[in-house]
């Protein structure tokens, strides 16, 4: 039996999550097969809409990768995705989709090995949680 | 404006339960500043239908559109052919709206996704107050700009009562007490002496809806 591949899409941020994937990427570090990097200008521009548009286009898992708080260039980019995932989070239980299919992780430019930690983690979490049934 | 917020997901789905293939009509006028029936708001409903839907192991399709305003019918005759193809209708627009849609369209079933609430205010982002109950003789000019038919829990015309207490209102006591806020405004605008004047009871079987449903017509706009 081929073992379950869970796709993930990982919002990044420009300013933390993109260069710490391209540190990643530098460093040769192993990344996730299943993996779909969405570059966004600030954690702050993504919708609540992208991210169950995510999760019913494909994605057994949905990550974003913001600044830490307080550390947003743009002040409160950060803070109003966190109201969103919570909104997301909200609409997911209504459906019967388990809250650990969506998750925001604060890194730094330089949270390159951080970066694929956490992904890696994740594969092994939607491993168990088996594949999005909403999809 | 009117403001509403979704309905139950529960309730959403047991009306849709039947049907494979709906129309998800929302707003672009007052729901969509409420956000409860905007674009946006009919997007993130289909996604979650979509989604609970398959969970369930019986797919349903969900054609969108968002008409400027549900409940002119101009714009709720842009739907005829998108209607056309579909089995029922959501509609995220306030009461008013959903209605226009069932005249227009005899042969359709509308469903409300969401609960028309009141006539208010937006007090803050994500905060909306209710203001006015459409009472059909306006008496703000008596009560400092301050609405005690839509805002005292007993609607007194000659307030407050006896248990309003520091600011608060005695039924709810988040709440603030319009005949405080009436009696505030007044002795900052210098207007104290007109609370002295007693306010007449309404005519609340002629002017109001205790009469029936009502109609505005205006001769010289008919065509
Ligand atoms: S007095 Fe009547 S019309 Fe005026 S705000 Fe209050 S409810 Fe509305
Ligand atoms: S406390 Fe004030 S708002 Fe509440 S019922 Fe009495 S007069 Fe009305």
């Amino acid at each position: 039996m081929s073992i379950f591949d869970p796709k993930i899409v990982a919002f990044c941020c420009e300013q933390s999550g993109v260069p710490a994937a391209e540190m990643a990427k530098t460093l040769k570090l192993k990344m996730p097969d299943n993996l779909e990097l969405v570059p966004v200008p600030c954690s702050g521009r993504i919708e609540t809409l992208y991210l169950l548009k995510a999760l019913e286009s494909g994605a057994d898992g949905v990550v974003v990768f913001a600044c830490y708080e307080e550390n947003c260039r743009y002040l409160q980019g950060n803070i109003r995705l966190k109201g969103r995932v919570g909104y997301a989070k909200q609409i997911m239980a209504k459906i019967g989709l388990e809250s650990e299919r969506l998750e925001i992780f604060h890194v730094a430019t330089n949270s390159g090995v951080k970066f694929t930690e956490i992904l890696m983690q994740k594969v092994d979490q939607l491993r168990q949680l088996g594949p999005n049934p909403a999809k | 404006m009117i403001k509403a917020e979704q309905k139950p997901f529960e309730e959403i789905l047991e009306y849709l339960a039947p049907y494979g293939k709906i129309l998800l009509s929302g707003c672009g006028a007052c729901v969509t500043v409420c956000n409860a029936g905007g674009e946006k708001d009919g997007a993130l409903l289909a996604s979650a239908l979509r989604m609970a839907r398959r969970k369930m192991g019986k797919p349903i399709e969900i054609l969108e559109s968002t008409p400027a305003r549900q409940c002119e019918p101009e714009f709720a005759q842009e739907l005829t052919d998108t209607i056309g193809k579909v089995e029922a209708v959501l509609s995220v627009s306030c009461g008013v709206g959903v209605q226009t849609l069932a005249r227009y369209f005899p042969a359709t079933q509308i469903f409300p996704g969401v609960n028309t609430t009141f006539m208010g205010e937006t007090v803050a982002h994500g905060v909306w107050e209710e203001r006015c109950q459409a009472c059909g003789n306006c008496i703000l000019e008596k009560t400092a700009g301050i609405c005690p038919i839509a805002r005292c829990a007993k609607q007194l015309l000659n307030g407050p009562c006896g248990g309003s207490s520091k600011g608060k209102c005695e039924i709810k006591r988040e709440t603030d007490c319009a005949w405080q806020l009436i009696y505030d405004r007044s002795k900052s605008l210098g207007q104290l002496h007109r609370l002295s004047a007693i306010i007449p009871a309404k005519q609340w079987g002629v002017e109001s809806r205790d009469s029936g449903p009502r109609s505005i017509v205006r001769e010289d706009l008919k065509v």
